[in-house]
């Protein structure tokens, strides 16, 4: 039964309440005014007033545009038909390709019972060093990028998207800039690595309604293919950009701000995207890493630090850099046990002297004497960061645990690396004694 | 004759409802959607309209959609076999729900919270004709290591007299097993469990006692500086990552007590994992069982529905309380109180209540308040002691510590186990910050002891920070050296290696012997002549200590390391033995 209504009553930013009945929570509409049809979904029922939020936003709407209701609940198709495609936040093609109706499917469902959940264990090799080496990528791992804007972010991520180790790419576009979304799709292009990939791209040009559907149709997808035994790694460019569209319409429906304008319920809104992150046992999983621009390169701000308590951990981007401090894969001991004898020691070591480096470097700004085991620290120091830590180095982890031992015999003896003795036999340089 | 009403008004997951007849706070509800019905709970009542929490995701929810009110209040099952069980915020049993579903947690299935096959073997301890009320004990059965008390329901509030009771033998737990009878002869037939409503606290006692009995943890920084008691309660703020689950998760393990009741409450499902995966394969010590089998687990993660995330806390508290009447020590660890003051906010904001700071609804105080009050060590009707000790995490918005949950749960418990950022980073584990915490608690430390310490870690702090300033090259060797002793106490005693299979816990007895070696060290007087010789002298002895944490305490190994430590004080100390004891002496003995 769709029932259709000609009379709208509100309109405000983007939500638009008009009187129906029989009209369930979730269920969607589809609204046809002068510039055409517009999908809304319902997010408040009051008696027989119904708000909706106007996908294609509130502008241009009238009160006497026709509101037909759906009877079902937002939907995406899934099939293998998707790969290689091109999508909106609302999951029409965006690469004039088909529209794809068979086998829709809800998105938004429910999580995953914990009790069926399995302690992650597989390492995800991405070919970079500051990850692999130091942070490690673990399957089911739901890790942000925390970035100021400027960083080359979305660099990384069509890197790791071109390298990681898995099946299926799903990438998530969030307010994502058209010239953004266009290097994705040329970088992924000439990588071919584009048939193993679906992209949702909201631009920052779309409705700002539309950037709230990308996590989940995205998730959704992700959900279904991992539940098909496929590998998937979601890549979702900007969470703050979704942060902010949920903001103003929180803001819309006169919902008391929390703090600093975003809703209340912005931590349990992030959770229940990032949590679709898992392994499923006997099944494929889903690994999320999602840009996170810090505004003001404030960590403090809600929406990195509402992420922080989600995550498994963060990759901060500064300087061009994925930073050795800051950033922390919390689940990397799950697996850097298992690569190569030398990996947690040399991960360990060469960080502790790292710091003791940036110690260094804070003496020397203040005018104290270097001493020779400083000048040795500040060699070191940057032959760290232009061999391991710059974003254009591109090494498997086994050249890269190698490339450490060799920068830190340039720079010390054996004795002052502070290895284990056993270590430092095996893998010492020979050339260098 | 139970209510129905209808939908009126759905607003995320808070749904309005019409009623006719009579509806109570906190009543328990379900929304009729299609074959499925969604537990809610009534939180306002304003005329013939309520408003209710749904426990699961709201969608497909229409106007003029059926309500079935049940008369009950939000309750748990009580009786035996809730231990080493897994239940969401509800009491559901997520193993079975996943025999059930599979992956993933299908809205309204709703098992039941105890195994209704399994026999337990009951004894009973009244006879035809005894005076029995509320909490005496009816019988026993042995649940696992404990004995597990069968009680006349806590929610029977006469007196009465017992009429029957079965022998001794083997029962389910819908089995009756005893009928009782009031004055006015009604008979109740009574098995071996009942509800009790979540958000009232189980009052039976004779007395509320103070809490005065060290709650060994076996972190050292906690039972040495910053103790928790018995019936206690204590909070541990911090920023993400600075290591909170860890240290929850370290004390669900070591801490020395009967029943540990973990309530993951808003946080990371995977956090969950490890401890499910991992406890039944850990033994415990004192008892060579499982550790599961003292361990209760709430589990109601991030992502799953808000409401029952505020319920989770209290079914919780309300399982421990339980064991307390059983003359047990419980535990309950909450990680984390943000997220349910946060739940708490959410449904404030569909109420539509007057906000109070960042949101938070007026109340938050006081609900937090009351919380934590059920907390506490009492002597129960039959003379025995139970306690439920209460310990919290607090994730503060951007880690700031003035915010409204942690300034709140400050106020009320009895210890604050504050974690800082920068000793984290610093890889200072447990990042207990050592200067800005505090318990009220008596520890097990002689305050003497620990007085002195807090006074060398102040000298340090205060040197170190000058240090800072004017560099190495400015500070004076007695002060060097004050520093370095600071320092030497932090690295070897406050901080403790998790992943060390002997450091990771430090029994009472290992403590108070360590701690007086450690005093000796740092009151001594050191033959040191320069800066480069004193950070060498007490690098070797931290090497030489943090052996000594890793070795099997009294052990042979224990014993060479200990002659060693002391050899090498001997090497370079510039008082006799007997100068150095007497000062101890002088310090702290009681003579
Ligand atoms: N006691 C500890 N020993 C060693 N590492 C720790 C300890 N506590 C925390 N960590 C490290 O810090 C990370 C974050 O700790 P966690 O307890 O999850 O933080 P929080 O709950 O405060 O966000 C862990 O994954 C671990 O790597
Ligand atoms: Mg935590």
């Amino acid at each position: 039964m769709r029932k259709i209504y000609s009379r709208i009553n509100e309109i405000t930013g983007n939500v638009v309440t008009v009187n129906a009945d029989n009209i369930k929570y979730g269920e969607l509409a589809e609204i046809t005014s002068a510039h055409g049809k517009s999908l809304a979904e319902v997010i408040r029922l009051d008696g027989e007033k119904v708000s909706l939020q106007v996908f294609s936003g509130g502008r241009g709407v009238s009160t006497g545009d026709e509101v037909k209701f759906l009877s079902r609940p937002m939907q995406v198709s899934f099939s293998d038909n998707l790969l290689g495609r091109i999508f909106n936040g609302r999951g029409e093609p965006r690469d004039n390709g088909t529209h794809l109706t068979e086998n829709m499917i809800e998105i938004g469902g429910p999580s995953v019972n914990p009790s069926k959940r399995i302690i992650p264990r597989n390492m995800i090799r991405t070919g970079i060093p500051m990850i692999d080496l130091f942070n490690t990528l673990v399957e089911s791992q739901k890790l942000p990028i925390f970035s100021v804007s400027g960083e080359p972010y979305n660099e990384l991520l069509a890197r790791i998207a071109m390298q990681a180790e898995v099946d299926i790419i799903i990438l998530g576009g969030c307010g994502l800039k058209y010239d953004d979304y266009l290097f994705f799709r040329e970088t992924l292009e000439e990588s071919g690595s584009l048939s193993r990939s679906i992209f949702f791209v909201h631009t920052a040009a779309d409705p700002i309604v539309e950037c709230l559907m990308v996590p989940d149709i995205s998730l959704a997808v992700a959900e279904k293919f991992a539940l098909k035994g496929k590998r998937v790694l979601v890549l979702i460019t900007d969470m703050t950009n979704f942060s902010d569209a949920m903001k103003e319409i929180a803001i819309t429906m006169e919902q008391v701000p929390s703090n600093r304008g975003y809703p209340g319920d912005l931590y349990s809104q992030l959770a229940s995207r990032y949590e679709k992150a898992v392994d499923f046992e006997g099944a494929g999983s889903i690994t999320i890493l999602a840009v996170t621009t810090m505004p003001g390169d404030d960590v403090t701000h809600p929406v990195p630090d509402n992420t922080g308590y989600i995550t498994e951990g963060q990759f901060y981007l500064r300087n061009g850099r994925i930073e050795p401090f800051g950033s922390l894969s919390r689940l990397k001991q799950l697996v850097n046990d298992k690569t190569r004898d030398d990996h947690r020691a040399l991960m360990d070591g060469m960080i502790k002297l790292y710091a003791n480096y940036k110690e260094t470097l804070e003496k020397k700004a203040m005018g104290f004497r270097m001493s020779d085991w400083d000048d040795k620290l500040l060699k070191y120091g940057v032959l760290f960061e232009d061999e391991l830590m710059a974003l254009s180095v591109n090494i498997p982890l086994e050249e890269a645990l190698d490339k450490g031992w060799e920068i830190l015999a340039k720079c010390f003896t054996r004795e002052e690396t502070g290895m284990r003795t056993d270590l430092l036999n095996k893998f010492w340089p020979k050339s260098e004694g | 004759m139970t209510n129905i009403g209808s939908v009126i008004g759905v607003n995320g997951n808070m749904v309005s409802v019409q009623f006719e007849g009579d509806v109570s706070l906190n009543e328990v509800a379900y929304v009729v959607v299609g074959d499925k019905k969604l537990k809610s709970e009534v939180i306002r009542i304003k005329g013939s309209r309520a408003e209710m929490q749904v426990f699961e995701i709201t969608k497909g929810i229409g106007i003029g959609d059926k309500v079935e009110f049940t008369n009950d209040l939000l309750s748990v099952e009580l009786g035996p076999g809730l231990l080493s069980q897994i239940y969401d915020g509800l009491q559901n049993p997520l193993p079975q729900l996943a025999e059930q579903c599979g992956f993933f947690l299908d809205r309204g299935v709703y098992l039941q919270p105890l195994n209704r096959d399994k026999k337990w073997k009951f004894t009973p301890h009244v006879k035809p004709g005894d005076s029995v009320a509320r909490g005496d004990t009816l019988g026993t059965t042995p649940e696992g290591i404990f004995t597990h008390r069968i009680m006349v329901p806590f929610n029977m509030y006469d007196n009465y007299k017992v009429k029957s009771i079965v022998s001794e033998g083997e029962y389910t737990v819908d089995h009756q097993i005893a009928e009782v009878e009031d004055d006015k002869g009604n008979v109740y037939p009574l098995t071996m469990t009942f509800n009790w409503p979540v958000k009232k606290a189980i009052d039976i006692f004779i007395e509320r006692l103070k809490p005065v009995e060290p709650l060994v943890t076996q972190s050292r920084i906690i039972d040495t500086l910053f103790p928790v008691n018995l019936g206690g309660t204590f909070c541990i703020p911090g920023p993400f990552g600075a290591g909170k689950t860890v240290l929850q998760q370290l004390t669900s393990r070591y801490a020395e007590i009967d029943i540990v009741i973990i309530a993951a409450c808003g946080e990371r499902a995977g956090e969950v994992v490890e401890t499910l995966k991992e406890f039944p394969e850990l033994l415990d010590p004192k008892t060579g069982k499982s550790l599961m089998e003292r361990t209760i687990i709430i589990c109601n993660t991030s992502s799953m529905p808000v409401a029952a995330r505020e319920a989770s806390v209290y079914t919780a508290v309300t399982l421990a309380e339980y064991y307390r009447q059983m003359g047990l020590n419980a535990l309950l660890l909450a990680d984390s109180t943000s997220r349910w003051a946060q739940a708490m906010r959410e449904m404030s904001g569909r109420l539509e209540e007057i906000p109070g700071e960042e949101a938070f609804p007026a109340y938050l105080e006081s609900v937090i308040a009351s919380f934590y009050e059920r907390a506490g060590i009492v002597k129960l009707r039959d003379g025995s002691i139970g306690s439920v000790t209460i310990g919290g995490t607090v994730s503060p918005a951007g880690g700031n510590f003035e915010e409204p949950v942690t300034q709140a749960t400050l106020k009320v418990v009895g210890a604050f186990h504050g974690l800082s950022r920068e000793r984290s980073d610093a890889r200072r584990y447990p990042a207990i910050h050592p200067l800005e915490s505090w318990s009220k608690y008596k520890g097990l430390i002689d305050v003497r002891k620990t007085d002195y310490l807090r006074k060398v870690l102040f000298r340090s702090d205060e040197i170190g920070q000058m240090m800072k300033v004017v560099g190495e090259e400015g500070t004076s060797l007695e002060d060097y050296i004050d520093y370095l002793k600071g320092e030497f106490f932090d690295s070897v005693y406050l901080q403790q290696n998790a992943f060390d299979p002997v450091d990771v816990a430090a029994s009472a007895e290992r403590q108070l012997y360590i701690l007086d070696k450690l005093l000796i060290i740092i009151l001594t007087h050191y033959d040191l002549t320069d800066k480069e010789t004193s950070r060498s002298f007490f690098n070797q002895m931290r090497q030489k200590f943090l052996d000594w944490n890793g070795s099997k305490f009294q052990s042979d190994e224990f014993k060479k390391i200990e002659a060693e430590l002391q050899e090498m004080i001997d090497a370079n100390r510039r008082e006799s033995k007997e100068e150095i004891k007497e000062k101890f002496d002088k310090l702290f003995s009681d003579n």
